[in-house]
C-alpha cells in the first residue's frame, strides 16, 4: 500500500483528518525547506505538498507567484527540489510527499527520468497542475508503474463526468479546490463545499482533501469536517513573506499556526 | 502535397502540438466554450452577423496593394502587401475580436477580458466591447504599457480598464498569466479573448479561423489580379494569427510557399531574441504543446524584440506543427534589419509598417530578389505603424 493509502486509511480508523501544508521547495531559500518540512511534521501535519518552482505560475494567485520568483531567484529548479525530499527522506521515512508543480519543467526532464528521480528521492505523489486527465496518459503510466500516485484537482464546477473521469485514474487523494479563482484567493463558503463534497464522495472512493481559502484554526476545522484533509498554503507562505529578515520567526509562526490547526482539526473529530 | 489537411483533431492536437494543458479549474469554462464555438462554426445567423461585421464595422474586404515599386527597386518577384493595416483599429487583430465578441454575446457573458503585447489586441477588445456595451479589462505588461502608452490610452477612451502587470518579465507572456487567473476567479460572467492561435484548444483552431479571412480574401484577390495563386507568403510570428491567416487557406495549395517570420531581437545567437520555432524546443505553456524558448531547468526564458507584438516565448501549435512536416517554413529577422523594413516601405510606398509588420517586410527584402519577375510574393501588412512612432523617435533621438 502507498504511504499516502496507509496515512488516509490510519487516519481514517481513528477519525481524524489530514493537515496538509504546503511550501514552495526553496522559498525563501534552499536551505530553509527542509528543516520547515521537519519542523511541520513535528507540529503535526500527516502529508506534505512540497510546490515546484515554475517561471509561469498560471494556477496560482500572487502569494504563490512570489514564493516561486523567490525561490527561482536562489536557481531552485525541479532536479533541486527532488534532491529536497531525497534529502528530507534521510530522516523522516513515514510522512508522504507530494509535489505540486507544472508540466513544463517535467517536460523538459523528460517524463521517465523524472519518474525514475521521483521514485529515487521517494516521493509518494505527484499533483501536475496543468496536466488534465485528456493528457499526458503516457506519464501516468510511468509514474504508476513506479508506485507514485497522481493526485488530480477538482473545483466547484467540475461535472459529474469529470469527478468520474478522476476517480478512474486518480490515486492518493483528490484535492479540491474549494473557491474558483487562483491560490490564496477570498472566503470559502461552507454549505457549497458540503454539497460539492456530497456529490464527489457520491462518485468516488478517493479520500478529499479541502484547499484554497483555509486561512487559520478555525476554518481549518470547518473544512476538515466536509472532507478528509485540509491543505493550507498560502496562509503558510504569507508567514515567510513577512519574516523575510527573520526566519527563525517565520518557521516559528508556521508551525503555530500549524499546530492550532491541527488542535482545533482533532477536537472537531472527537465529536 | 495537395492532400487534404484537417487539423487540429477533435481533442485539439495539431500531431503531437496543442491540447488542453490546464488546471482542472479551468476546463468547464474551456468545454462551455468549446460547445458554443461548435455550434456557432457553422451557423447561418452567426456567419451573417460576423460578415456584416467584418464589412461594415472592420471595413473588409481589405485590399491587395500591388507594390510595383518597391517590387521595381528589389528587382525580382512583385510583391502584393495585404493591407490589414487598413482595418478599423489599424490591424488584423480585430477580425478575431469581432468573432469571439459575437460569440461572447451569444453565450451571455457580459465581462469581457484580453492580454495585449503591443496594445492592437488589446484596442480591438477594447474597441468591440465598446460597441457592444460590454465591460472590459485588457492585461498588459508593465514593460509593454511603458513603450506602447498611446495604445494604453487608446484603450482607457473607449472604457476599458488596463492592468499594468508586474509580475515575471512583464510582459506578454505574463499578462496571459494574469488573463488566465482572472478567467478562472470571474468564469461565470467572464469571456477571456485570446488574441492568437495559442493557448487551450479551442483557442488555436477558433482564432485561425476566425483570421482566416485574410487568406480567403488574398486568394481570390490574387487571381483576380494575376490569374494564378501566389508563389510565396510572407507572414511575421509573435504567437502567430496574422500568419495563420494568411496561411490556412493555401495549406492544401503545396505550390505556395509559406514563410513565417519570427523576431530574432539582437540576433538569435544572443540568446536576446523571441524566436521559438528557429532557436526553441516543444514544451508546455499557457494551455498547449508547442515551440518554447526555455532553460534546461524548464523554466521560460524571458524574450526580447523590438516589437512588443513579437516578444513572446512560444507560439502557435499549428505552426509547430507545419514546421515539424516542412509545410511552412520559419526564418527570423533581427531588430536592426526589421527597421530597414520599416524604412523601406515607409519610403518606397508611403506605408508606414508596424514593427511587427516589419519584419516580414525585411525577409520580403531578401526573398525578392531571389525570385523571377513573374512571380508573386503576398505579404501580411499586418497593422499600422502609428502605434510605434514614439519608439521610432526615441531611437531617432527625437523628442515628440
Amino acid at each position: 500500500m502507498s504511504r499516502l493509502a496507509a496515512t488516509f486509511e490510519e487516519l481514517a480508523k481513528t477519525g481524524r483528518k489530514a493537515l496538509i501544508p504546503f511550501i514552495t521547495a526553496g522559498d525563501p531559500n534552499p536551505d530553509f525547506t527542509v528543516p520547515m518540512m521537519h519542523a511541520m511534521v513535528d507540529a503535526g501535519v500527516d502529508v506534505i505538498e512540497l510546490g515546484v518552482p515554475f517561471s509561469d505560475p498560471m494556477a496560482d494567485g500572487p502569494v504563490i507567484q512570489r514564493a516561486s520568483e523567490r525561490a527561482l531567484a536562489h536557481k531552485m529548479s525541479l532536479k533541486r527540489t527532488l534532491a529536497t525530499a531525497m534529502e528530507f527522506r534521510k530522516t523522516n521515512q513515514h510522512t508522504p510527499l507530494v509535489l505540486m508543480g507544472y508540466l513544463n519543467p517535467i517536460e523538459a526532464m523528460g517524463y521517465e527520468d523524472f519518474a525514475n528521480a521521483a521514485q529515487r528521492a521517494e516521493v509518494d505523489g505527484i499533483l501536475t497542475v496543468d496536466l488534465p486527465p485528456e493528457e499526458g496518459q503516457e506519464y501516468r503510466e510511468l509514474l504508476k508503474a513506479r508506485g507514485i500516485d497522481s493526485i488530480f484537482l477538482l473545483a466547484p464546477n467540475s461535472s459529474e463526468e469529470r469527478i468520474k473521469k478522476i476517480d478512474a485514474i486518480g490515486s492518493g487523494y483528490i484535492y479540491y479546490v474549494s473557491l474558483k479563482g487562483v491560490t490564496g484567493a477570498g472566503h470559502l463558503n461552507v454549505a457549497d463545499v458540503e454539497d460539492k463534497l456530497r456529490q464527489i464522495k457520491t462518485h468516488s472512493r478517493l479520500p478529499v482533501g479541502i484547499g484554497f481559502g483555509v486561512k487559520d484554526a478555525e476554518t481549518a476545522k470547518t473544512v476538515a469536517d466536509l472532507g478528509d484533509g485540509v491543505v493550507v498554503g498560502s496562509a503558510l507562505i504569507s508567514k515567510i513573506e513577512a519574516n523575510l529578515d527573520d526566519l527563525a520567526r517565520a518557521k516559528h509562526e508556521i508551525c503555530h499556526l500549524l499546530a492550532s490547526m491541527r488542535q482545533a482539526m482533532d477536537e472537531g473529530g472527537q465529536q | 502535397m495537395t492532400e487534404k489537411y484537417n487539423m487540429p483533431d477533435d481533442r485539439g492536437h495539431f500531431g503531437p502540438y496543442g491540447g488542453m494543458f490546464v488546471a482542472e479549474t479551468l476546463i468547464p469554462p474551456i468545454q462551455e466554450l468549446n460547445a458554443a464555438y461548435q455550434r456557432y462554426l457553422n451557423d447561418a445567423e452567426f456567419i451573417a452577423e460576423l460578415d456584416a461585421d467584418l464589412q461594415h464595422y472592420v471595413g473588409r474586404p481589405s485590399p491587395l496593394y500591388h507594390a510595383e515599386r518597391w517590387s521595381r527597386e528589389l528587382g525580382g518577384a512583385q510583391i502584393y502587401l495585404k493591407r490589414e493595416d487598413l482595418n478599423h483599429t489599424g490591424s488584423h487583430k480585430i477580425n478575431n475580436t469581432v468573432g469571439q465578441a459575437l460569440l461572447a454575446k451569444r453565450m451571455g457573458k457580459t465581462r469581457i477580458i484580453a492580454e495585449t503585447g503591443a496594445g492592437q489586441h488589446g484596442v480591438a477588445t477594447a474597441t468591440v466591447a465598446a460597441r457592444l456595451g460590454l465591460e472590459c479589462v485588457v492585461y498588459m505588461g508593465a514593460v509593454d504599457v511603458a513603450r506602447q502608452s498611446l495604445n494604453v490610452y487608446r484603450m482607457k477612451l473607449l472604457g476599458a480598464t488596463v492592468v499594468a502587470v508586474e509580475s515575471g518579465s512583464k510582459t506578454l507572456k505574463d499578462a496571459l498569466n494574469e488573463a488566465l487567473r482572472d478567467w478562472v476567479t470571474n468564469v461565470d460572467n467572464t469571456f477571456y479573448i485570446i488574441g492568437t492561435v495559442a493557448g487551450p484548444h479551442p483557442y488555436p483552431a477558433m482564432v485561425r479561423d476566425f483570421q482566416s479571412i485574410i487568406g480567403r480574401e488574398a486568394k481570390q484577390q490574387c487571381l483576380e489580379a494575376t490569374g494564378r495563386l501566389p508563389d510565396a507568403l510572407v507572414a511575421c510570428v509573435g504567437g502567430g494569427s496574422n500568419a495563420m491567416g494568411l496561411f490556412y487557406p493555401f495549406i492544401e495549395d503545396s505550390q505556395v510557399k509559406l514563410i513565417g517570420v519570427e523576431a530574432a531581437g539582437d540576433g538569435v545567437a544572443t540568446g536576446r531574441h523571441s524566436a521559438p520555432l528557429c532557436a526553441g524546443r516543444p514544451g508546455v505553456l499557457h494551455g498547449n504543446r508547442t515551440y518554447l524558448m526555455f532553460d534546461d531547468d524548464g523554466e521560460i526564458s524571458e524574450t526580447h524584440s523590438i516589437s512588443a507584438g513579437l516578444d513572446y516565448p512560444g507560439v502557435g501549435p499549428e505552426h509547430a506543427w507545419l514546421k515539424d512536416t516542412g509545410r511552412a517554413q520559419y526564418v527570423n529577422i533581427t531588430d536592426n534589419e526589421a527597421l530597414d523594413g520599416f524604412y523601406a516601405l515607409t519610403r518606397m510606398e508611403g506605408i508606414i509598417p508596424a514593427l511587427e509588420s516589419s519584419h516580414a517586410m525585411a525577409y520580403t527584402m531578401k526573398l525578392a530578389p531571389t525570385m523571377g519577375k513573374d512571380e508573386t510574393i503576398i505579404v501580411n501588412l499586418s497593422g499600422r505603424g502609428d502605434k510605434d512612432m514614439q519608439t521610432m523617435a526615441k531611437r531617432e533621438g527625437i523628442e515628440l
